[in-house]
């Protein structure tokens, strides 16, 4: 990491934003806020992937003839403080829109400051299904394939296990809980004789690893459900290989396939847990390749999922100014509909019905290669193929509109 | 649960158990000794498993790994007798628990320099040399590095003791947990005594983290994590008591190995899931053993600290100096809005600015004149959030009536709490404070249907003219004001002198009619009935409230505001909010490793004022011939 480098482009940045407006005008200002502090594992990368798409969108002469201009700022990995720092961002530095966020309540808090202040947000990380449905607002678009959609995206291959006792383990919070309900929902409708034979939730960053494992091993079931991520993913596997836990077991996996939560793993990696991921060293198709090329010809390191969702936020962004030919709100919300955006994962866009952007994830299995975690037999789902139809949608989204 | 299995989460429980003892262990050892809360012992821990991680990779194999937790315990030592030598030395004649706002500096400072160093991915050591494998027992299969926990603990465990009964410097130690002075009068030099407890003590931390480097990734949230942790094991063990703490972590550990083995029971009219308590489990159990035993299962009753900080000026009500000043800022603030109306964020700063001064001053309405130094302040802001935005949006309350309503609930659980917290002193009340806030936070966290679990509450606008934020803030300012006014009204008329009097002479106050616990419980509930103020405030001013609201680093936000401002001062708390609060907003815009850098301030403030702003700014002006 060069410190110096952000420093400079984030000095630059404000010292654009002091500057005089005659100046100011010849940017559009963006502004960007996140828990850089309470999640750098996941937010480094994601920041990289903005400065690359900006570089590439105003390498191209900009938008409508100006440059993006990004202003980032910590959120404090809370709501509060985000909200404090959105009104900031909105009165003080004048942006035309409000992005980024990574946890659900404050991706929540933001959706419903953006509904309320009537400015336009796009939610780039958070995966909560409400930011887009139970509290969707006319403002509020998000980028992200949601926790709904990241669990039916695993539905087939938990469906084909064929297994009667299934195990589920969670963090114990919102995220982790409506994994959970997601997939005892659909698992029921798809195989009703499918029993759940242990839940175990953990608070989250704190599970007691061998403990859990144990109780999911006594609990004897055929197949387990994981949706713990980060350091709590590294604990539970290492006590759970070391327990032969997943021996002989189907186990089923959020997340999991993600460089963010799977390199740490490295020769603990369970190989043939099925999970949705990102296989950035897999993926041939020209748009990745392309980007790919260019993230490690400019950062001399590696893509992580996080690269992919700053990258594409820039993307979206400078798609949607475009096509609204202008950066007023309500243009902005009116050009999002169906707004169809390129991405390293191919074209996808965002749904007039609710706001959700249709890119999707990658399932496949988790492999051990040369010591290092990765993927196979991967298999792209499209976000759209597992979203509810425009009319269900409809009724999941009582507040909008 | 079978039999087997239950003894196997027995089994389970006892190498978490040991964990957690050793985390615990030196924070004891040192508090016990220089009566230091150091938050940054858990950044110790933190730096333990980087370090330790960095030996079994870079140099690998049997001497990297057990060579490097070894190193990892000398190098983590040494760095704790330098923070001692450096930076707490000088500050030992500051007011009580000043100590805290350096340490707490520190865990910014750490937590940024690890990521600076070691990036932000998590790191996962290797399996430990020797002990990769499980063996075998009850026909499961227990990792063999548990079981190299569950002897090493008790192992520490009977080390440590040798060396408080049997050795010099043990004895030392001892006896300065016992009596301090004491010790220092019998001409054992403190300063050497200090340094080297701070070095144990740390040195204790990295070794636990290094010992978790097998089993746990190097992550930058440990240090957090890892302090809640090792204050609970020490408060519930006895502060000071080593064999305490690892009886409370063995208790602590078996009760969630517990309740995660027992998983889902279905009651017939209702489902439980045990394994959602292990969120809650260790705060429980820290109420219950608290309530039970005010000194912790082996701890005894602290000796008496006759403070060697300079004693205590008596308030003085506000000079007429001070009285146009306060009018001054008064007139400027009122006119904010005509000010601000090219930069309207002023205000949105300024309703942040004020709600923390609501907050910061209740808080120091029991640390300061009470001496009840709370460490849970953040409950009563968060039943009052939490109080206000229900009812907005179950009851569909107006903003007025939720408004009102949010300081009498907090008023309810400043009652229910006090009536418990007021039964102990120092630092157990500080942490009976703070696991009743966990708790209140646990529950609110917990229960989904109703208080919206971690996603909070959201939509909880108010309504015009208050939506505009010149009229919200000129609300805001007008219950600043009579907050700030009602406290001081309450510190100047009898009931402030008895409490006074309480906090400085229990036994004489008791013996001129005063009841002391009645009027430090009466103290209690009404810092909780203003903080619901806060609380409620906060709630309309954000739209939207989440857990949050209720965390610990709400609290400890508030200890630094107040300690930050000057605990002796009654302007103290005013200007420690200010300041903090601007501080935050410009620091965060600033650069990247804003963290760092607030905590590098707030180290130079801390060396430059040791008694708070206002108190250094108070002391400069008596020196000077003035009167405050």
């Amino acid at each position: 990491m060069k410190p110096t480098r952000h420093m400079l482009a984030l000095a630059t940045a404000l010292a654009c934003a002091f500057a005089a407006p005659a100046f100011a005008q010849d940017t559009i200002k963006i502004g960007e806020l996140n828990s850089y502090k309470a999640q750098p594992a996941f937010l480094e990368p994601y920041k990289r992937g903005m400065e690359l798409a900006l570089e590439e969108v105003n390498g191209k002469g900009g938008v409508l003839g100006k440059k993006l201009e990004l202003i980032i700022r910590d959120d404090g990995a809370n709501p509060g403080e985000a909200v404090r720092v959105a009104e900031e961002l909105v009165t003080r530095e004048g942006v035309v829109m409000l992005t980024g966020t990574f946890l659900s309540n404050i991706g929540l808090a933001v959706t419903n400051f953006a509904g309320q202040k009537k400015v336009f947000f796009l939610a780039s990380e958070p995966l909560t299904d409400k930011i887009t449905w139970a509290d969707g607002n006319k403002y509020t678009y998000r980028l992200r394939a949601s926790t709904y959609m990241q669990t039916a995206m695993l539905m087939p291959a938990a469906i084909a296990a064929n297994a009667k006792r299934w195990a589920i383990v969670y963090p114990n919070y919102e995220y982790g809980q409506s994994a959970a309900a997601t997939f005892k929902d659909m698992l029921k409708k798809a195989q009703p004789g499918a029993e759940i034979v242990t839940e175990q939730a953990p608070p989250i960053g704190k599970v007691d690893a061998g403990a859990v494992a144990q109780a999911i091993d006594d609990a004897k079931p055929d197949a387990i459900f994981n949706v713990l991520f980060g350091a709590d993913l590294t604990k539970f596997v290492r006590e759970g290989n070391t327990r032969g836990v997943f021996k002989n077991r189907t186990v089923v996996s959020l997340l999991s396939g993600e460089p963010e939560y799977l390199d740490p793993l490295g020769e603990e990696t369970p190989v043939g847990w099925i999970a949705t991921g990102y296989p950035w060293d897999k993926i041939k198709t020209p748009e990745h390749v392309a980007f790919l090329t260019a993230y490690q010809k400019k950062f001399n390191d590696y893509p992580r999922l996080g690269s992919i969702v700053g990258y594409t936020t820039i993307k979206s962004i400078a798609a949607g100014i475009a096509k609204a030919n202008s950066t007023d709100t309500e243009k902005l919300v009116e050009a999002f509909k169906g707004l169809s955006v390129s991405s390293p994962f191919g074209t996808f866009s965002y749904r007039a019905s609710d706001h959700q952007a249709t890119m999707g994830a990658y399932v496949g299995k988790l492999a051990l290669e040369k010591g290092k975690g990765t993927m196979t037999d991967i298999k792209y789902i499209d976000g759209a193929s597992v979203l509810p139809n425009d009319a269900d949608t409809k009724k999941l989204r009582p507040a909008a509109d | 649960m079978t039999l087997d299995a239950f003894l196997f989460q027995v089994l389970n429980g006892l190498s978490s158990a040991s964990g957690l003892f050793l985390i615990a262990a030196g924070l004891s050892l040192i508090f016990g000794v220089t009566r230091i809360v150091n938050l940054a012992h858990g950044s110790l821990y933190m730096l333990g498993t980087y370090i330790a991680y960095t030996f079994a990779t870079k140099i690998g194999g049997v001497t990297g790994f057990w060579g490097g937790i070894v190193a990892t315990a000398l190098i983590v030592g040494a760095l704790g007798a330098a923070i001692e030598f450096v930076l707490l030395r000088r500050i030992y004649r500051a007011p009580e628990l000043f100590q805290l706002l350096a340490t707490f500096a520190l865990v910014l400072v750490i937590n940024d320099f690890a990521l600076w160093l070691w990036g932000p991915a998590d790191l996962l050591g290797p399996r430990a040399p020797g002990f990769r494998g499980a063996v075998e027992i009850l026909g499961r299969r227990l990792p063999s590095y548990d079981l190299f926990l569950i002897v090493i603990g008790p192992l520490v465990l009977l080390a440590l003791h040798l060396t408080l009964t049997r050795t010099r410097f043990g004895r030392l130690i001892r006896a300065a947990t016992q009596d301090r002075e004491m010790v220092g009068a019998l001409g054992v030099n403190q300063a050497v005594l200090f340094t080297s407890v701070f070095a144990l003590g740390a040195a204790l931390a990295g070794l636990g983290g290094a010992l978790q480097i097998a089993r746990e990734p190097a992550n930058l949230a440990t240090d957090l994590i890892a302090l809640g942790d090792a204050f609970v094991v020490v408060v519930v063990g006895g502060m000071g008591s080593i064999p305490g703490a690892y009886l409370a972590a063995v208790i602590i550990a078996e009760v969630k190995a517990l309740c995660i083995g027992i998983g889902t029971v279905d009651f017939g009219f209702v489902t439980i899931n045990f394994s959602k308590f292990t969120l809650v489990a260790e705060f429980l159990v820290m109420a219950i053993v608290l309530i039970a035993r005010p000194y912790g299962l082996l701890g005894k009753a602290q000796g008496a600290v006759r403070s060697i900080a300079e004693p205590e000026e008596p308030i003085r009500p506000a000079t007429p100096l001070l009285k146009a000043f306060g009018v001054a800022v008064l007139a400027v603030l009122v006119c904010l809005p005509l000010l601000a109306q090219s930069s309207p964020y002023v205000l949105v700063l300024g309703i942040d600015v004020l709600i923390a001064v609501i907050f910061a001053a209740s808080l120091h309405f029991i640390m300061g004149p009470g001496g009840m130094h709370s460490f849970g302040h953040a409950a009563y802001f968060g039943l009052g959030a939490y109080g206000a935005a229900l009812l907005v949006k179950w009851l569909a309350w107006p903003m007025g009536a939720a408004l009102i309503a949010a300081p009498l609930l907090a008023l309810a659980g400043a009652l229910l709490f006090g009536w418990f917290a007021v039964r102990l002193s120092g630092v157990y009340l500080a942490m009976l404070t703070l696991a009743f806030a966990q708790i209140v936070w646990a529950a609110v966290f917990q229960w989904e249907g109703f208080t919206g679990g971690s996603n909070g509450v959201i939509g909880v606008w108010p309504p015009p003219p208050f939506d505009k934020s010149w009229v919200y803030f000129l609300l805001t300012l007008v219950l600043a004001v009579a907050a700030v006014l009602l406290l001081r009204r309450f510190l100047f008329a009898p009931f402030g002198y008895a409490m006074r009097a309480g906090r400085d002479s229990p036994l004489r106050a008791e013996a001129i009619g005063i009841d002391v616990k009645r009027v430090h419980w009466l103290g209690f509930a009404m810092a909780g009935l203003v903080c619901g103020v806060a609380g409620g405030l906060f709630a309309f001013a954000k739209g939207s409230i989440s857990p949050e609201t209720i965390h610990i680093n709400r609290s400890i936000d508030g200890l630094v505001m107040v300690l930050l401002g000057g605990v002796q001062t009654l302007t103290g708390p005013i200007a420690g909010a200010s300041m903090f609060a601007l501080l935050q907003d410009t620091v965060m815009r600033q650069t990247e490793y804003w963290r760092a850098l607030m905590g590098a301030i707030i180290l130079l403030l801390v060396l430059t004022f040791p008694q708070g702003i206002v108190g250094a700014f108070a002391s400069l002006w008596r020196k000077v011939g003035g009167r405050t």
